[in-house]
């Protein structure tokens, strides 16, 4: 499934968008730039809010515009949650998360209101005024709202902007929950590369009006300079499964060959398949697997690039045992002492990592 | 002092059924026009809002009188009609229901563009985004949450109409049962020296145009959508 899209507009002086691309559309496609950049005007025109002269929005087979034809927003069954809470306040909580189910047709219902509630955890507020809700429950009706209607595609505008670190990281997990198991890809718009590492698989890195280009969330993350990565610099991305906790607490996570022992207690027990996040910096490599020491987790990797240094610390990438890229920052003296390079098997030592979903 | 003659009642119904088909007509009208006026301010939005305020600065006479020339007997409107075998507008009811709705438009217009403005595009943009279609919008998220403002819209145009005199003189003069109306009717009284029978009108006028506006202005506190 892909969504083509060619647009070309002008809003006063300082505006520009100008777009052709065909963007794949399989999980999470996360909208990225600055703001003003037009990644919010490009959602409006997906959802035909905008309709720009001219502009051709195709998805998958359907002509959305194209020329004369124009299919309006509440026949493309697209489900929109906005940044800052879009209840509609004269129904109660029920009525909104009902809303757009019951204008469904049956046949085209492929999610119910007892699984949804059940996913986002809203059961027990289906009954509250909407000025009983806090900014949290708010969204997550908001997102409730629009996957009754069993939409064949979600777009998020900044779902989260407007909430506090707080309730960001309670509405996270049913994000990411939802994008895992609602099977409707799902387009977001985001500022934030918090955001974007969490939820994403793919990342459209958007300025000034067009589209820069387009990369699998891996490929984002491997680049040193990537504008993914925030002032903290350089991180990676590892997918694997989290295994139970043994006596001592701490869980296994990814394969034998790559193993690693969380003992976060943020941990919620029964949680599988998951992304952790490692800072480069927290990263150091050994030519030999050390015994005595501190850092309990130590991986076998293979160096496969080590970027030029900026400010004397070089970035250096090395494929883990599962075949995934970890980064690791260390100085360039250290690379020349040690003799790195390309193709040579060294140890990772990884002092923390961060659980994202 | 209350004691109405069958010339009062007669004034009396031609007057509210004036106003009645009046705010009728005016709040089909002035719907789309208002929403339209709400969503934007370009230059031709602001040439058709200044256009719809004239009655508001207008002495009635001017209005009265060119509706007398575009409607009477000579006019471009009442020609055509009586060349198509219909009668003229000027001294008809059709015609001072015509006058009222184009001299009452700012007062419903304005408080309608007020609450579509404050409503904003968000309601509906989410409502088009779970499947409403223009009517279904309008009946479940345009009208509840601009309730107030279409409240304010037909009492003002409703009161309005009831305290028009000059245009209905200039266009309908004065037949009873036909354009006839309560203010007009006061006219003729307090001019044949009939000061018992002005006063019970006027008196009644009073009381109605306080009570509608005290209504208004309740309401207007309650919802917050207009401001007049």
């Amino acid at each position: 499934m892909t969504l083509y899209l060619q647009a070309h507009l002008r809003h006063g002086k300082d505006f520009e968008l100008k777009v052709n691309h065909e963007l794949p559309l399989e999980g999470v496609t996360a909208l990225f730039g600055r703001s003003g950049c037009g990644k919010t005007t490009l959602l409006r025109i997906i959802a035909g809010l905008e309709r720009p002269k001219g502009a051709v929005v195709r998805f998958g087979g359907q002509h959305w515009q194209r020329g004369r034809q124009f299919l309006p927003l509440h026949k493309r069954r697209i489900g929109l949650v906005f940044q800052e809470h879009s209840l509609l306040p004269h129904l109660s909580a029920r009525e909104n998360l009902l809303y757009g189910y019951q204008r469904t047709p049956p046949e085209q219902r492929r999610l119910h209101p007892d699984e949804v509630t059940a996913m986002l955890g809203i059961e027990h507020l289906l009954d509250r005024r909407i000025d009983q809700l806090s900014g949290g429950q708010r969204q997550r009706f908001s997102l409730g709202r629009a996957l009754l209607i069993s939409p064949q595609l979600l777009l998020l505008d900044e779902p989260m902007a407007a909430l506090d670190t707080q309730t960001k990281r309670e509405i996270m997990p049913f994000l990411a929950r939802m994008a895992a198991e609602s099977g409707v890809p799902i387009v977001m718009v985001s500022h934030s590369p918090d955001e974007v590492t969490r939820l994403a698989d793919r990342v459209v890195f958007m300025q000034n009006g067009q589209i820069q280009n387009v990369e699998t969330l891996r490929e984002a993350l491997a680049r040193p300079d990537s504008p993914l990565f925030d002032d903290a610099g350089a991180a990676s991305v590892l997918e694997g499964t989290l295994g139970e906790a043994g006596e001592d607490n701490a869980r296994p996570f990814g394969p034998p060959e790559a193993r690693l022992w969380l003992t976060s207690s943020a941990l919620a027990a029964g949680m599988n398949r998951t992304r952790i996040s490692i800072l480069a910096r927290d990263v150091s490599l050994s030519l030999v697997d050390p015994q005595h020491i501190s850092i309990q987790n130590h991986l076998p990797v293979t160096i496969e690039r080590i970027d030029p240094p900026r400010d004397n610390r070089c970035v250096v990438a090395c494929r883990t045992a599962d075949g995934q890229l970890l980064l690791a920052e260390i100085t360039a003296r250290a690379v020349q002492q040690l003799g790195l390079a390309t193709g040579k098997q060294v140890y990772a030592l990884i002092k923390s990592v961060a659980l994202l979903a | 002092m209350f004691q109405l003659g069958p010339a009062e009642w007669q004034a009396i119904e031609v007057t509210f059924k004036l106003c009645l088909y009046t705010t009728i007509i005016l709040l089909l009208l002035a719907t789309p026009l208002s929403w339209w006026l709400a969503q934007g301010r370009t230059q031709f939005r602001t040439v058709v809002q200044a256009i719809v305020a004239l009655p508001l600065v207008l002495p009635p006479t001017v209005l009265g009188f060119y509706l007398l020339i575009t409607l009477g007997p000579r006019g471009v409107v009442g020609q055509t009609l009586q060349d198509l075998g219909f009668q003229h507008l000027a001294f008809s009811f059709e015609g001072i229901l015509i006058a009222s709705v184009i001299y009452s438009m700012p007062f419903a217009v304005q408080p309608l563009t007020e609450a579509f403005r404050n409503l904003g595009r968000r309601p509906v943009e989410v409502a088009s985004s779970l499947g409403a279609g223009a009517w279904d919008r309008f009946r479940t998220v345009i009208f509840p949450l601009s309730r107030g403002g279409f409240v304010v819209a037909a009492t003002l145009t409703f009161a309005h109409t009831l305290g028009e005199f000059g245009v209905i003189l200039m266009l309908g003069g004065s037949i009873p049962g036909e354009t006839k109306v309560l203010s007009v009717l006061i006219y003729d009284h307090a001019e044949a020296m009939n000061y018992d029978a002005a006063h019970s009108l006027s008196l009644m006028l009073l009381i109605f145009a306080f009570v509608t506006l005290f209504v208004v202005y309740s309401i207007n506190r309650r919802f917050e959508v207009a401001k007049l």
